[in-house]
């Protein structure tokens, strides 16, 4: 492992929409090998950081190192070669409704290489199987379960054997069994490929089980960073009360939240 | 007060024009990417997808064929009806079939197809792409580093340009057709009179004119529809929005881009 070599590096970074700064120089390493769970409330901009990392969003500020290149500068075509080599499974899964299952899965595959359709018919098999879906590839994505439709997408991440696989909110929307599953799933390819893997999630219990390291990441800064065994310690109140589920002692912050919502509507009318 | 009131007038007045401009540059942009991917990038080596492309001019052009020979037979039944009323009373019964033929394809089968099109695929575009937009599935598509562009818009962009000139011809004849009808049985026309004195008054140029529009509006009805569904924000509601902003966009410009081609044909002598 590179251990002295971080995978991707954030300095100083800084996301907008319109007016409003939603991150506020955020600055953190990745090292290679490593399971980082980016923690959030909602509204705290993790989702926001996920989506910048992985160049939905341009920052307004700041950079992103990915293996020794930075996101924000570089061309679409450079962007695009970086993303042949990650993988990321979005929270509602975002298979393509009008493919099966196989082809959603082959897709990246048959765009991006030149194999024949037979490897890519084994490779498939593969993919699925390690998920957990083998048998499946003739499916429709709407006859598949929620917790079934997420391991699908999460095959079809890990089509390009990808460096760093990204993964937003895992468990949403999953009943606890399902949701203790995809978190296997996770700790397996971990154990499997050693890949970077980034989590975004407020699901504490699979944070604490997938996690080597943990962001907090609350209004759009970093609270805090460390292993789980550093987070438990913490003694830092945000911390503190993300762990420990202390409600907000007033509604004063929510009310913030709406009258920013109030003003950002009266802009775009 | 008035002074003050005129000047709000004045800026929201820049303010329109400004966001039009903006659109219309999105359009363009949009537009010359689609044909970017669908004319040069295949000598890149970035496939062409023709699988694609074939199954949305079966989607556009083909399932399109019979409402629009109803709509344009009965369009061109009209015409006849509308010019007999006038040329009856000069007893020029005989110039019916040409102004039948000459409305059809330097004006009315080009527009009425592009509505058509625009009522049929123009809307369903937009469905198509808001919907994906919402799910993420555009999102998914850059991730895994496929533009969404090349994927989704230029396969539309073929096969629309190369539908539409298809179903403008088709129109231009049902509507002869129906011009015939009312030929037939209300003047002295046969069948094969009727057709032969619609061809002979038309000019190439007649035809070539009503093709070009054709091409362009294809153009425009890709563009608007992709366009509204690529910028859908939020929910299933906003998929709805979009779908209907994408037809009265492209309606209002495919309008003005028919006016903005009969009037350079017309200045270069060509009318």
């Amino acid at each position: 492992m590179r251990e002295a070599n971080p995978v991707i590096s954030l300095r100083d970074l800084r996301v907008s929409y319109g007016e409003i700064e939603i991150l506020h120089g955020i600055h953190f390493d990745v090292k290679a090998g490593e399971t980082l769970v980016i923690l959030g409330g909602s509204g705290s901009g993790k989702s926001t950081l996920l989506r910048t990392l992985v160049g939905l969003e341009k920052p307004s500020s700041g950079q992103i190192w990915i293996n020794g290149q930075d996101i924000a500068a570089i061309s679409h075509e450079e962007l695009y070669e970086i993303r042949k080599k990650t993988g990321m499974s979005f929270q509602g899964s975002a298979l393509f409704g009008s493919m099966t299952v196989g082809e959603n899965v082959a897709l990246p595959l048959r765009e991006h290489t030149k194999l024949e359709d037979s490897t890519i018919e084994i490779m498939l098999r593969l993919k699925l199987e390690q998920v957990g879906l083998a048998g499946f590839e003739y499916h429709m994505p709407s006859q598949l379960s929620g917790g079934m439709k997420k391991r699908a997408a999460v095959a079809r991440a890990l089509a390009m054997d990808p460096e760093i696989l990204f993964f937003d909110e895992p468990s949403a929307g999953l009943d606890p069994i399902i949701a203790a599953g995809i978190d296997q799933l996770i700790l397996e390819l971990k154990k499997a490929f050693h890949m970077t893997i980034i989590v975004v999630t407020h699901e504490l219990a699979s944070a604490f089980l997938i996690a080597d390291r943990m962001v907090l990441i609350d209004k759009g800064n970093v609270v805090a960073i460390g292993t789980t065994e550093e987070m438990r310690a913490s003694a830092q109140p945000r911390v503190r009360q993300f762990l420990d589920r202390v409600p907000e002692p007033d509604v004063e912050g929510e009310l913030d939240y709406l009258q920013t919502l109030t003003e950002q509507y009266r802009r775009h009318a | 007060m008035a002074t003050e009131n005129a000047m709000e007038f004045v800026s929201q007045l820049g303010a329109g024009v400004t966001d039009g401009l903006a659109y219309l540059g999105a359009l363009a942009t949009l537009g010359t990417r689609a044909a970017y991917f669908t004319f040069v990038a295949p000598f890149q080596g970035k496939a062409l997808r023709l699988q694609s492309a074939a199954s949305q001019a079966m989607e556009v052009g083909v399932r399109a064929l019979p409402i629009l020979s109803l709509i344009t037979f009965f369009i061109g039944l009209i015409l006849a009806l509308q010019s007999a009323y006038e040329l009856g009373k000069l007893g020029a019964m005989s110039l019916v079939a040409k102004a039948v033929a000459l409305s059809m394809s330097r004006e009315l089968g080009p527009l009425i197809t592009a509505i058509v099109v625009i009522g049929r695929s123009g809307s369903a575009f937009a469905a198509e792409i808001g919907t994906m937009k919402v799910t993420e599935e555009i999102d998914a598509l850059e991730v895994m580093a496929i533009d969404p562009v090349h994927f989704l818009v230029a396969p539309k962009f073929l096969a629309m340009i190369v539908m539409l000139p298809c179903l403008t011809i088709w129109a231009n004849t049902m509507g002869i057709f129906g011009g015939a009808l009312f030929g037939v049985t209300q003047a002295d026309f046969t069948l094969g009179r009727y057709i032969q004195a619609s061809i002979d008054s038309l000019y190439v140029r007649d035809i070539v004119s009503g093709l070009i529009k054709s091409v362009m509006f294809g153009v425009t009805i890709t563009a608007v529809g992709c366009l509204e569904g690529l910028s859908t924000t939020g929910g299933a509601e906003q998929v709805g929005r979009s779908t209907t902003r994408a037809v009265v966009i492209s309606i209002f410009l495919v309008v003005a881009v028919d006016l903005v081609f009969t009037a350079i044909f017309f200045f270069l002598g060509n009318g």
